[in-house]
């Protein structure tokens, strides 16, 4: 009786198992629409127009100042705000953020309160208030209704956690009548008055997968590494990836999820040291992009060509090891345009509806300016913050 | 014991008005209201998640079990239903029976293995929600599924300033409080949890009952998967990353049910998820630091579990069922 | 031959052998695959990069084998870390205090993971829980959201380098030799007085208060250790990798299944500290395997999954099987009796 009973428990846990591991091969198991969405899953994240649109804007000349490129936008469509124009300079802009659970939103979170309170001082807005949903989404839900419901918000800035899953939220919020300005990931929805964004993920993974096929030679071995799978931003970068290296001659080891854990990091790069040479490292993120160059180093292997992010700890091994690498920019400097486009929203100045900020790699040879530039700033901040201007710097990066 | 069990449950509703009480008096001190029918409306959206999530969860810990893969299983339900609906109207009652039939098989699973394989359900709901995380990650790499609009104001519309997600999740506790107080599943739930072995040998099939709180917890944890995809539009397998278990046990345990199961009730939990809710939004309206509100809850949750500790330790004390079960072995105790 | 076995039963610490067969299955896989992770430099490496998981699973051990759970380890690392770097800021005259002070700071948290659950009779579930919130938040409070600073060499030391040039072996790392001092003094410790109050206290509260066991004190000072070796594993982590925001994200859920998957039964009462290290190893020997393997990133964890729950399940069989003993039948126990 006991026994049997174990046989079907083991039984009905091995089922479970079976419908789960196996449905990865077998898209008709568990309901029929679910054929859709895994025929879709292999290039789900890869967008050809867009992929295209993306690479050709690395090339073309942003309007706008060079030395404020948060406030530069490529082949923008201006677009009235007359209506949104409102007397005096108090108004309560109100900014809805996904996290600030990484050092590279730590570094743009403080930037954006440098820039909010230099307006503040020009008497260009008012009150600032924020809400931070810890990367839950439903969480950012309620926090975007509670700043509609309280209808005290004369501009609400997003920045969403995810794109799909937000954009009910944000069309919530363009339906009460206050502008909606929307940055770094987007929604489906253009309701927004304008979205912020740098040219993308695409253009990100992209920059680094052609370095590597530019500077390795021919069958040399790559290895990826990724954070963690399903989130659009970091999906986008290795969609571009593969594209180039499906067009090049350089061998992918493989892609792990590392979580961005320096000490994961190290091990998956360690064994692969030990299995064979990798003469190549793509990074979706810098994150712990020094643990991966370590590993090498602690195997006695030469460095590899890498592409890392404009993290300073990165950049700075970069420049001690002397190796072979490059620093894509997903701009942080975004982060100072949207309490800009909020005030001049309601100035009634015109803006771009979609705000293409420049995003442009940092190369071995502007290596010596950025690092010089960023000298006094900790290791986890990031090159390409632009508040050097700000009255704040650099104290309010520096001793944060 | 009914008159003691709601000693605890009117112990909690008084720790919740305090907490209303003192947020109400901190955020009037910042000069708002917490009580103006936008702040209202907030804290009552901010109940239903957790809350469905926590009714489940207050069965299965009844009954000394655990269920850490409720998040995994809301994700996977969120991108079941949204694919189910696929945008038709008509495909509603469809996908929400798909949810329910899937998150309760996780739970039967779970269950399963706790209470014929002898697994201890930490390991059993954290390996189960692995499973499901590789499955997800391995079949959607991103939101998936498309929820027609009328599907969505159920999370988005509301009653009278309340929110519709939140009156189905009070007729959940509602029927939670009635099952446990009223049906012999019930009833044996908290003989289970009280001492397994005393519950199997006045003949009650605990395994049947362990099976039972865990498919019901599941069943719960699909509900949440459904006001996940109603909110979002779309089926997200991200969801599991922001640890609504712990959400969820942390507001059962605020809710005064012992983890050692036994004692405590859906009552309690409504109380505990509210608890939590109306932190969320004071320290919202306070515009308290991110980093020092996750400061503040852990301090809270220790704080409020140790005042309701104080008084069950006292009564547990006592109660005949730890003395009973720690006195020394009886010699030939059927197995 | 019975002779062997029961020593072998006693290795295992009681019919847990579970986790050292589940062990060598593995390393022969891994050896079918590749035979070369055997040569000494990457079974070093293996070894120097599953130390920290190995200490702190003796940690979580002592809490667990009394009745206990700390979840809040993960958070403990990382804030460790990120306190050593900011602390240190690169200047290696200062890693021996820092160090000093990084022990004490560990201490403190246990002492007071085990003051609230003991004294003040919350369950440990939730002490941890919320110890883990407090950690988290307090740590990024306090370096505004991303840890500030550098490691010294020096501080690195310990988990990055090693005894170099030995014959045979080529490095053999410090993180390795501190595994085996710490794990044998675990051992030691297990085969003292409070190593045997400790099981009892775990198997049966009451029963070993009247016989004059101090409950409270050993349940207090177990969870002192994991904060301590949570303290020792972040210092090795450091040393390895260097410091991320991410460190330690995730590692409390690791290291209980790691223990578990030792044999050691939540609740108390039952496993030995050596099955506990081993169901680390165990657990870090198959994310090694995965790698090997080149199994799917994404579909590593229902693997995982599905192996921690038929190892357990194997294991409670086992042990119903082996022991005929009524009074002690393995029976689904969440958590503590506090």
């Amino acid at each position: 009786m006991h026994r049997t009973r174990q046989a079907l428990a083991a039984a009905a846990a091995i089922g479970l198992l079976a419908a789960t591991a196996c449905t990865s091969e077998t898209p008709d198991e568990p309901a029929p629409e679910d054929d859709q969405s895994t025929a879709e899953s292999g290039d789900e994240w890869f967008d050809q127009a867009e992929y295209d649109r993306q690479l050709e804007q690395r090339g073309i000349e942003p309007e706008g100042d060079p030395a404020a490129p948060w406030l530069q936008a490529i082949e923008p469509e201006w677009v009235d705000t007359a209506e949104y124009a409102q007397e005096g300079g108090d108004h309560t802009v109100c900014f809805s953020n996904a996290s600030v659970s990484n050092p590279w939103r730590v570094t743009g979170w403080i930037t954006m309160q440098q820039q909010v309170e230099v307006l503040q001082d020009e008497g260009r807005i008012g009150e600032f208030r924020h809400s931070d949903a810890a990367d839950d989404d439903d969480q950012q839900i309620s926090d975007i209704q509670a700043f509609v419901d309280s209808g005290d918000c004369d501009a609400i800035i997003i920045s969403p956690s995810t794109t799909a899953t937000l954009t009910p939220a944000v069309e919530t919020a363009c339906a009460s009548g206050v502008p909606v300005v929307v940055f770094d990931r987007g929604v489906n929805t253009d309701c927004a008055v304008t979205f912020i964004h740098p040219i993308g993920g695409y253009a990100f993974g992209a920059d680094a997968a052609e370095f590597l096929v530019d500077e390795l030679e021919p069958g040399s071995t790559v290895l990826a590494l990724r954070i963690l799978p399903g989130v659009d931003v970091l999906e986008h970068r290795w969609a571009a990836a593969q594209e180039v290296f499906a067009d090049s001659d350089l061998e992918i080891l493989g892609n792990e999820f590392t979580g961005g854990d320096a000490a994961e990091i190290k091990n998956i790069v360690t064994q692969y040291l030990q299995r064979g040479d990798v003469d190549g490292i793509w990074m979706d993120a810098g994150d712990g992009a020094v643990a991966a160059v370590e590993a090498f180093e602690d195997a006695g292997q030469p460095y590899p060509v890498m592409s890392g992010e404009d993290e300073l700890s990165f950049m700075r091994k970069w420049d001690e090891t002397g190796m072979t690498a490059i620093a894509p920019v997903y701009s942080n400097f975004q982060w100072r345009t949207p309490v800009l486009a909020a005030s001049m929203i309601l100035s009634g100045e015109e803006v771009p509806a979609e705000w293409v900020l420049p995003q442009e790699p940092i190369t071995e040879a502007e290596l010596d300016d950025y690092l010089d530039r960023n000298a006094d700033m900790p290791s986890l901040h990031y090159a390409k913050f632009g508040g050097e201007d700000l009255p704040g710097f650099p104290d309010a990066w520096r001793d944060r | 014991m009914s008159v003691r069990r709601l000693d605890t449950t009117a112990l909690i509703y008084l720790a919740l008005l305090g907490v209303v009480a003192v947020g109400g008096i901190a955020v009037a001190a910042d000069g708002g209201n917490l009580f103006s029918p936008a702040n209202l409306g907030d804290m009552f959206t901010r109940t239903s998640l957790t809350g469905f999530l926590a009714i489940g969860m207050t069965l299965v810990i009844l009954c000394r079990s655990l269920d850490l893969s409720v998040g995994y299983t809301a994700a996977l339900s969120s991108l079941v239903a949204a694919t189910t609906m696929d945008g038709q109207v008509a495909n509603i009652p469809l996908g929400i029976a798909a949810v329910l039939l899937v998150s309760g098989l996780v739970g039967a699973a779970n269950g399963a293995i706790v209470a014929y394989l002898g697994v201890n359900p930490f390991i059993t709901t954290l390996g189960v929600g692995l499973i499901i995380k590789g499955y997800l990650d391995t079949q959607y790499r991103g939101p998936a599924g498309d929820v027609p609009r009328d599907f969505q104001r159920f999370g988005y519309d509301g009653i009278a300033h309340i929110p519709v997600s939140t009156l189905v999740m009070l007729a959940v506790a509602a029927a939670g409080i009635w099952f446990l107080r009223s049906t012999r599943t019930g009833h044996h739930m908290y003989a289970v949890g009280g001492n397994i072995d005393v519950a199997r040998m006045s003949g009650i099939r605990t395994d049947r009952t362990l099976m039972t709180a865990h498919i019901l917890c599941g069943m719960c944890a699909g509900l949440a998967g459904l006001l996940l995809a109603s909110r979002f539009g779309t089926g997200s397998a991200e969801v599991y990353t922001n640890l609504y278990e712990l959400d969820a046990i942390a507001a059962v345990v605020l809710g005064g049910t012992l983890l050692l199961g036994g004692r405590g009730g859906v009552a309690g939990t409504v109380a505990g998820v509210a608890i939590l809710a109306v932190l969320d939004t004071v320290f919202n309206v306070l515009q308290v630091d991110p980093f020092a509100k996750d400061v503040l809850r852990g301090a809270i949750i220790i704080a409020a579990v140790a005042i309701y500790a104080r008084r069950q330790i006292d009564r547990s004390a006592r109660r005949p069922r730890f003395t009973a079960a720690d006195a020394a072995p009886t010699p030939g105790r059927p197995a | 031959m019975s002779r062997l076995r029961s020593a072998a039963a006693a290795l295992a610490g009681g019919g847990t052998g579970t986790v050292f067969a589940l062990l060598i299955a593995i390393f022969a896989v891994v050896a079918a695959v590749n035979p070369g992770f055997f040569e000494a430099p990457s079974l070093m490496a293996f070894l120097k990069q599953a130390a920290p998981l190995v200490i702190l699973a003796a940690g979580q051990y002592f809490v667990i084998v009394s009745g206990n759970f700390d979840l809040s380890v993960g958070a403990l690392v990382g804030a460790q870390v990120v306190i050593a770097a900011r602390l240190i800021d690169g200047e290696e005259s200062r890693t021996l205090p820092v160090i000093g002070l990084m022990l004490l700071f560990g201490a403190a948290v246990g002492l007071a993971n085990g003051l609230i659950t003991t004294a003040l009779k919350v369950q440990s579930f939730i002490t941890t829980l919320g110890m883990l919130l407090v950690l988290y938040g307090a740590i990024r409070l306090w370096t505004g959201g991303a840890p500030t600073g550098s490691l010294s060499e020096s501080f690195r030391e310990a988990g990055r380098m090693g005894i170099e040039n030995v014959p045979l072996l080529g490095q053999i790392p410090w993180a390795l030799l501190i595994m085996l001092a710490l794990g044998a003094g675990a051992v030691q410790l297990m085969r003292t007085r409070f190593g045997r109050v400790l099981i009892a206290t775990g198997d049966n509260e009451l029963a070993t208060a009247r016989s004059g066991g101090r409950v409270d004190t050993v349940r207090t000072t177990a969870f002192v250790l994991s904060g301590l070796s949570a303290t020792v594993a972040g210092i090795l982590i450091g040393g390895f990798a260097g410091v991320s925001a991410q460190v330690g994200e995730g590692m409390e859920f690791t290291v209980i299944t790691a223990v578990v998957l030792g044999g050691v039964v939540l609740g108390g009462g039952q496993g030995s500290v050596v099955a506990a290290m081993g169901g680390a190893l165990t657990l870090e020997a198959l994310f090694t395997l995965f790698n090997q393997l080149a199994l799917p990133a994404s579909l590593r964890p229902s693997v995982q999954g599905a192996i921690i729950i038929a190892a357990v399940a194997y294991a409670a069989r086992q042990r119903r099987l082996t022991s005929r003993k009524p009074q002690r039948e393995a029976r689904p126990l969440t958590a503590t009796p506090s």
